[in-house]
């Protein structure tokens, strides 16, 4: 059988990918921008909607972020809320497992699985800067060396309190008087370096099981983790031919874990500009290309690799005759570190590489470098793109990730959603009612 | 001031009787569905009702405070009360949603940004009631405390009252919080100006610098204003130092007095404990809490008590007085008590449905006959029921 495609929606959030100046962008705070996005996302039969999070809002140069969308509600909140004006559409949250404790994250996404039948996901990230531990009890406290590691041994304690109810207890038989069939249910005990905790968890076990775990992040450890413990993983991947890598590299280790190929999806994050014709749509991407990258976000993303305040520099010159400096990054705080990993001054080597040969001003170039996986064209050449992609195993779908507010799904879904069908590539209906089935997880035995 | 009394349902579980589950009516296979619990909100909003409270706690139920008691023939287990709310918000309208949020071992930071967008999803109508836990089974759930094991709950007791005034402090403090927080965005902080491409005016973000005993919290919140601007603040208050987290930090206060001269009593220390934090011009409430058992006739509700304390096996006692009777005698007790300075009254149904609808369908029209409870929605914010204002932003300079 043709290899089917996974499509899921990411909330347009705190980025320069978000075109908030454009007439047509909406409210990103407002609960009917939510609405109105996740009921196109179930329209068009997408697997699920994906909420990022953010614990500090971003500064640079010691101020706040200006120029992107700032601010974002509360992602279970929201999810709850979506659960009510949605049926099939899976609801997934980035959820930090630096600044939470697993028995609470536990009952949420015991709680949220329960609330929404059976349509929660979580994507664990982990986070370890001071910057952001100011806003929690227990302050930057996490040794970066120790994320991955963290993260695993939350992710175990939270599965370990999940199937702490093996989902028959609770009988609530009126006439017998029994509620609980078993006055253990929900014993937990768990300990080791990060967690010391014990008793009984207090949400009987929910549709699911456990909410269907994502992992975002492109390291060593990252892909390992994935290829362990998670149901999908996030990657970002340009081309056709570093997306196969990839995906053959995760893939290639699920194998010692025990894992069949298909029980780890490799969804990565994608933009697109739909047009009337590849002509047209080329025409409005480099459009919004330009609104996404003002002058002074050029700058301030530049500032970002040089670590150093570059605002006195024209955003339609050349690029900085001063190289970056290196050390501790002092200028952008609250970013996702997936950025900040790489050498600056091979990038800036590299940057200066490519302005010089294609005679680029800063703002040009950054518009050039910042440009994520994108599909431009006619729907008709989107389509045949995803579904290349998808049967040449550089994907299993993707992440759709629109530039407008809360509208931005709309042409996508209305356009090349009917093509992919067409192909018999993407489905008609939601084949299931949990958000396992229809990302065609193997279901999950009870726990012993 | 409105003469007409405010009123609330205190939602949990099947109900507040213990055996209420196994009722004819109860639908105790449902207690983790939505359907379940968006039913109830409805029938509470069918009867114009000021709120519903949603209970929460971060362990399984028990009879034994100090841990779990074993106990297989009552309810057990529970969602999280801030996604109930959530989950309700957009299929009503009109009634505020206050769920439970236990301050011990949760962060004033996530719970900030929660409560603000239950705000932003029900369009003004949320609240959270705040609760401490001195469990030390429930702390050992987190592992990051100890919490002591109190040998009493004895308010003359100098250590239980040591402890709890740890606990309190600790309260006031996260609300305090969150209400900072919740203030950290000025309401027009959000300028979309094209011309400088600034999304937002930095000068109307506020770092809150709280630096506290237990925490310190840097700010300013992730999450814009809230459509309230703040949320409303409830507490549960049964002695002198939860008395004055209400009048310290709450909008409102529910309050277990015995009878009509107790309620005066209480009312008079709450007011007093506003009055020493520097809110004596500010609108506290105060709500009698009770527990009801409603029937259209008096014989039948004390029959039904009877019934389910039989199937418990034990008579039923409560922190709050316990009614019983008809919702006529409820609007006779309800109207005696308003004399002593309560503004309103949270009801814990006994069993549900059954004692939400006696509420919603008998004492509401016999409260309205005599003009004592609204007969529409005149607000369409929580805080525009209670008659509270919106605040201003404490950090706003305009």
């Amino acid at each position: 059988m043709t290899k089917q495609v996974h499509l899921a929606a990411h909330f347009p959030g705190v980025n320069n990918t978000t075109v908030w100046s454009d007439p047509a962008a909406g409210s990103h705070i407002e609960f009917g921008s939510f609405v109105r996005f996740a009921e196109a996302a179930e329209r068009g039969k997408f697997d699920f909607l994906f909420l990022a999070e953010g614990l500090r809002l971003r500064e640079q140069n010691g101020a706040i972020y200006d120029l992107d969308v700032v601010g974002r509600p509360d992602t279970f909140t929201v999810l709850a809320a979506l659960a009510a004006v949605t049926e099939h559409l899976g609801l997934a949250g980035t959820i930090n497992s630096t600044f939470n404790e697993p028995y609470e994250v536990a009952r949420q996404f015991a709680s949220l699985d329960h609330l929404s039948g059976g349509r929660a996901a979580w994507n664990v990230v982990t986070s370890w800067d001071a910057f952001t531990g100011e806003n929690f009890r227990r302050g930057g406290f996490l040794a970066q060396d120790q994320r991955y590691e963290r993260a695993r041994t939350f992710l175990q304690t939270v599965t370990e309190l999940l199937d702490s109810w093996r989902g028959d207890e609770v009988v609530a038989d009126q006439q017998s008087g029994v509620f609980l069939a078993d006055p253990d249910a929900g014993r937990f005990a768990h300990s080791d370096a990060h967690f010391d905790i014990a008793g009984r968890f207090d949400v009987p076990r929910s549709p699911q099981g456990r909410p269907v775990v994502f992992q975002a992040g492109d390291s060593e450890e990252g892909r390992e983790f994935a290829a362990s413990a998670a149901d999908a993983i996030f990657s970002r991947h340009g081309t056709k031919e570093a997306g196969q890598a990839f995906y053959t590299d995760v893939k290639g280790r699920l194998e010692k874990y025990g894992r069949r190929r298909e029980d780890l999806l490799i969804l990565p994050a994608a933009t697109f500009v739909i047009g009337d014709t590849d002509a047209e749509a080329a025409e409005l991407a480099a459009e919004v290309r330009k609104q996404q990258v003002s002058g002074q976000t050029a700058l301030r993303k530049l500032e970002e690799v040089w670590n150093r305040d570059l605002s006195g520099y024209d955003p339609d010159g050349p690029l900085p005759e001063v190289d970056p400096l290196v050390g501790e990054h002092t200028v952008a705080k609250g970013r996702a570190s997936v950025r900040m990993n790489r050498d600056p001054l091979a990038v800036a080597r590299d940057w200066r590489e490519q302005a010089e040969a294609k005679g680029l001003s800063i703002r040009e170039l950054m518009i050039e470098v910042s440009s994520r996986q994108n599909f431009i064209g006619s729907a008709a050449t989107v389509a045949e793109q995803i579904d290349d992609l998808v049967q040449s195993d550089a994907s299993d779908g993707f992440i759709l990730v629109p530039h407008l507010t809360p509208g931005g799904l709309d042409p996508f879904v209305d356009a090349v959603v009917p093509l992919l069908q067409e192909r018999g590539v993407y489905r008609t209906e939601y084949p299931g009612t949990t958000l396992r089935d229809n990302l065609g997880l193997p279901p999950l035995g009870a726990p012993a | 001031m409105s003469t007409h009394l405010h009123l609330a349902v205190a939602l949990d579980g099947a109900g507040w009787h213990p055996a209420a589950w196994r009722e004819p009516g109860a639908r105790p296979t449902e207690l983790l569905t939505p359907r379940y619990w968006v039913d109830l909100v409805q029938e509470a909003e069918r009867g114009l009702l000021d709120l519903v409270t949603i209970e929460d706690g971060l362990s399984l139920q028990s009879t034994d405070r100090s841990g779990p008691d074993g106990r297989t023939d009552q309810v057990r287990g529970r969602l999280d009360a801030v996604q109930v709310a959530a989950r309700v918000a957009p299929l009503t309208r009109s009634i505020g949603l206050v769920p439970t949020a236990v301050v011990t071992h949760t962060e004033p930071f996530h719970l900030s940004k929660a409560i603000a967008t239950l705000d932003y999803v029900s369009t003004g109508r949320a609240g959270v009631r705040v609760k401490v836990s001195g469990s030390p089974a429930e702390a050992a759930h987190f592992g990051r405390r100890t919490l002591p094991e109190l040998g009493s709950l004895d308010p003359a007791d100098p250590q239980t009252q040591a402890a709890l005034r740890e606990l309190f402090d600790e309260a006031a403090d996260w609300v305090e919080v969150l209400r900072r927080l919740w203030d950290s965005w000025e309401d027009d902080a959000e300028i979309r100006d094209v011309a400088t491409g600034r999304f937002v005016d930095r000068e109307k973000l506020h770092y809150i610098d709280f630096e506290g005993r237990s925490f310190s919290v840097k700010g300013p919140s992730i999450t814009p204003r809230p459509p309230q601007g703040q949320p409303v603040v409830a507490a549960l208050a049964h002695q002198a130092i939860p008395f004055e987290l209400v009048g310290r930090s709450a909008d409102l206060g529910f309050v277990t007095p015995a009878d009509r001269a107790d309620a005066g009593r209480v009312v008079g220390e709450v007011r007093a404990a506003q009055q020493a934090a520097g809110r004596a011009g500010e609108t506290v409430h105060v709500w009698g809490d009770l527990v009801v058992f409603l029937d259209d006739d008096a014989a039948t509700a004390r029959a039904r008590r009877e019934r389910l304390d039989e199937t418990a096996g034990a008579a039923y006692t409560s922190d709050a007085l316990v009614f019983t009777g008809t919702p006529a005698e409820l609007a006779d007790l309800l109207t005696d008590w308003a004399a002593a300075g309560l503004t309103g009254y949270r009801l814990r149904p006994a069993a549900l449905p059954h004692d939400l609808r006696q509420v919603t369908t008998g004492l509401v029209p016999e409260l309205q006959r005599r003009g004592l409870f609204r007969t529409a929605y005149e607000a369409d914010t929580l805080r525009g029921l209670l008659g509270l204002p919106r605040p201003a932003n404490r950090y706003a300079t305009v």
